[in-house]
């Protein structure tokens, strides 16, 4: 999978779909949960904009979820606002609820319901009319590659196709702004594959997409990404931008396997180097710029540690995210 | 805000028709339970087991004998030679009742003195007992029985000196030949009501919780009322398809006599249905797992329903604290209205105050859940 993200349209183009004035699909600021003295989600203030696929990413038990349902006007927030679709959260929770699709981590479908018949559900619960909801499930069977399973029960359906009906469900309204909670959660990696492709279809048509992963090589698909760790959020910004905030130099250091305990053992040792990480079998340290790679070679060499390659590289997403928590852990 | 109703419900009877499990609970229930009370726990105490000890042994014996075991109420089951046998039947439960005839017998009948017999009841089932007792002294007292000059065992003493003769005569009204069925089939119609609403609607809505799809209905335009609504109606249809059920084989096949309006009955039984339902849409805005939603609804209605509702056991017969519990039960009203119907024919004039209690009853639980529902959503 090459991320190729398509760039987010600008404010103001696009069909006409509801927009708020500002040209914000979701705005919100210093939103916070409380379950009793448990803080569940912190202040958090984020922006997404429409045509934009935004990221929500962290461990489970973060806050993801109760964030999701804040927005969906399933939960009522305990302080700050969000505004989805143009609509407050908390004090317009209907017209939330119209002008937005949403995925649960489940896909919950009624088993017993064929694919046809649960579309035709959902178009019953958001009111299509009678004369437009034939033609759009028409229109979404086809998008989601259906058609042919229009008459298998929800329950024969293999896990992707299940996850596409999940959301032909939530996009049958035209919703604005569309949630996906863990959307490819379970879901064979043709089948995610697919799925985003799909989601960056909708993003170009101007749909403005939050979705919660926590397989970091999907977070390459969005536009924009925001990490949550506790409740709090600790970073946000582009995936490249986000790769550019790790301080220092990211190191891959390439040694025999035989060799790979006592190379970690060297390197954790030596003073320059933060953060040492095996990535498979290599080891990944950050240091605190390239020009201290030739120290780390001469120490691996005086160990007699046979390093067959030492070189900077890029971050990935899971590298910046890692290193996050740790700064955040450390604090 | 039509249109949302009646997609939840068409979903639902799809949901039902899809399930035959389910849909052959809901329409073998009403009439396997009829079946069974009609039959098993029919409380007509017939062919009871006698066991005979004749130490007479005269011809007049054997034609006092088969005039107890000419009517369907008792059946010889074993003839013994000894009080000690006799009492062995009973306590190996060979024989309810044991029957001792003296040997003085045919000659005390011979020189027109009182002849006496002996009964010996077993009384551990108090229930079958008193109504062998009653049947032994019916046939005992049957006018055949005094021209050949034999006495009833049992004897009216007079306190004052100048006896009136007093001659009882029962008239049974409304179910003159004492049919347990005639009691029991319009009481199981409040038992299985009370049960199968509340059991199928608090199991459906868990299940939407279980299986997540309730999330998807809270995050959609879907309002708690129509949710409601869309859930209830199904349930309600189906309760009326199984009064109509109850009252087929009831009426048909039982033989229960229906002497009251059918309005009134559907309608009342509509009522009931209701706060029915509403019990089953509290238990399931209490819980979100299916499995306590089954347990909870039985625990609620069935057992109250069978046991404090008068359908069993008459209330009259209660310690007061049940009996002042029972207050509180709607099948216990709905039980007065439904035999009322049913066997006296009996209309609003009679029955307005219970209708009264149910529709409050029903109003109250449906109040109720509903404000429970939109709270558990929030």
């Amino acid at each position: 999978m090459t991320p190729h993200p398509d760039p987010p349209p600008q404010r103001g183009e696009g069909i006409g779909n509801v927009v708020s004035n500002t040209g914000l699909a979701i705005e919100v600021n210093d939103l916070t949960k409380r379950f009793g003295r448990f803080l569940a989600v912190d202040r958090v203030s984020f922006q997404v904009r429409r045509g934009e696929v935004f990221g929500f990413l962290g461990p489970n038990g973060s806050g993801k979820s109760t964030t999701i349902r804040m927005l969906c006007g399933i939960l009522i927030p305990t302080s700050g606002s969000g505004r989805v679709a143009g609509f407050d959260v908390a004090r317009d929770p209907e017209r939330v609820r119209e002008n937005i699709g949403y995925m649960s981590q489940k896909f919950s479908l009624y088993e017993e319901l064929t694919a046809r018949e649960n579309l035709d559900f959902f178009a019953g619960i958001y009111g299509l009319a009678e004369s437009d909801s034939a033609r759009r499930r028409e229109e979404v069977l086809g998008l989601s590659g259906l058609t042919d399973y229009r008459n298998v029960l929800a329950r024969e359906l293999p896990g992707g196709l299940r996850q596409r009906l999940a959301l032909a469900s939530a996009i049958l309204h035209r919703p604005s702004v569309l949630f996906l909670d863990e959307p490819t959660a379970g879901v064979d990696p043709i089948s995610r594959r697919d799925f985003w492709e799909l989601i960056r279809r909708m993003a170009a048509e101007g749909t403005a997409i939050f979705v919660t992963t926590h397989y970091m090589d999907e977070a390459e698909h969005c536009h924009s990404l925001a990490f949550i760790y506790q409740g709090r959020l600790i970073a946000s910004g582009p995936p490249a931008r986000l790769k550019g905030t790790l301080h220092g130099c990211l190191v891959e250091v390439e040694v025999p396997t035989d060799q790979l305990h006592a190379a970690l053992g060297a390197l954790r040792a030596l003073p320059l180097a933060r953060e040492v990480a095996m990535f498979g079998a290599a080891l990944h340290t950050t240091l605190d710029s390239a020009e201290a790679i030739p120290a780390l070679q001469e120490t691996l060499r005086s160990r007699a540690i046979e390093a067959r390659r030492v070189e900077a590289i890029l971050p990935s997403l899971e590298d910046v995210f890692v290193s996050l928590v740790a700064q955040e852990a450390e604090q | 805000m039509i249109r949302r109703i009646w997609t939840i419900m068409r979903k639902e009877f799809i949901e039902i028709w899809r399930d035959p499990r389910s849909l052959g609970f809901v329409l073998s229930m009403p009439v396997l339970m009829l079946m069974l009370y009609g039959y098993g726990i029919s409380s007509d105490v017939k062919r009871v087991p006698l066991v005979v000890y004749d130490r007479d042994g005269t011809p007049a014996a054997r034609e006092l004998l088969r005039r107890f075991t000419s009517t369907e109420y008792f059946l010889v089951s074993a003839w013994v030679d000894s009080l000690r046998e006799l009492r062995l039947a009973i306590d190996r439960g060979d024989a309810r009742v044991g029957l001792m005839i003296p040997e003085d017998f045919s000659q005390n009948l011979g020189a027109d003195r009182p002849a006496t017999i002996q009964f010996v009841v077993d009384g551990s089932d108090s229930n079958t007992a008193s109504i062998a007792i009653g049947n032994i002294a019916s046939i005992s007292k049957s006018t055949e029985l005094a021209p050949r000059g034999l006495r009833p065992g049992i004897f009216i003493r007079p306190k004052t000196e100048n006896p009136v003769p007093i001659e009882l005569r029962t008239w049974v009204w409304y179910n003159p030949e004492l049919k347990s069925t005639n009691f029991l089939v319009p009481g199981l119609t409040a038992v299985i009501l009370m049960m199968l609403a509340a059991l199928l609607t608090s199991l459906t809505v868990a299940r939407e919780w279980e299986r997540g799809t309730m999330e998807s209905l809270i995050a959609s335009p879907l309002r708690p009322h129509e949710l409601m609504i869309g859930k209830i109606l199904p349930y309600v249809v189906i309760g009326l398809v199984d009064v109509g059920l109850i009252l087929l084989v009831g009426v048909f096949w039982f033989r229960v006599p229906l002497r009251g309006g059918l309005v009134l009955l559907t309608t009342s039984s509509m009522i009931f249905l209701l706060g029915s339902l509403g019990i089953g849409l509290f238990i399931s805005a209490a819980t979100r797992s299916v499995q306590v939603a089954f347990q909870l609804s039985l625990l609620t209605t069935m057992l109250p329903a069978l046991l404090l509702s008068g359908f069993f056991y008459p209330i009259e017969n209660m310690p007061m604290l049940l009996q002042a519990i029972t207050y509180a039960i709607p099948a216990r009203y709905f039980l007065v209205v439904i035999r009322g119907i049913f066997l006296k024919g009996v209309g609003l004039a009679v029955l307005w105050k219970e209708l009264v209690f149910l529709s409050l009853f029903a109003a109250l639980t449906l109040i109720a859940s509903s404000a429970k529902f939109k709270k558990r959503l929030e």
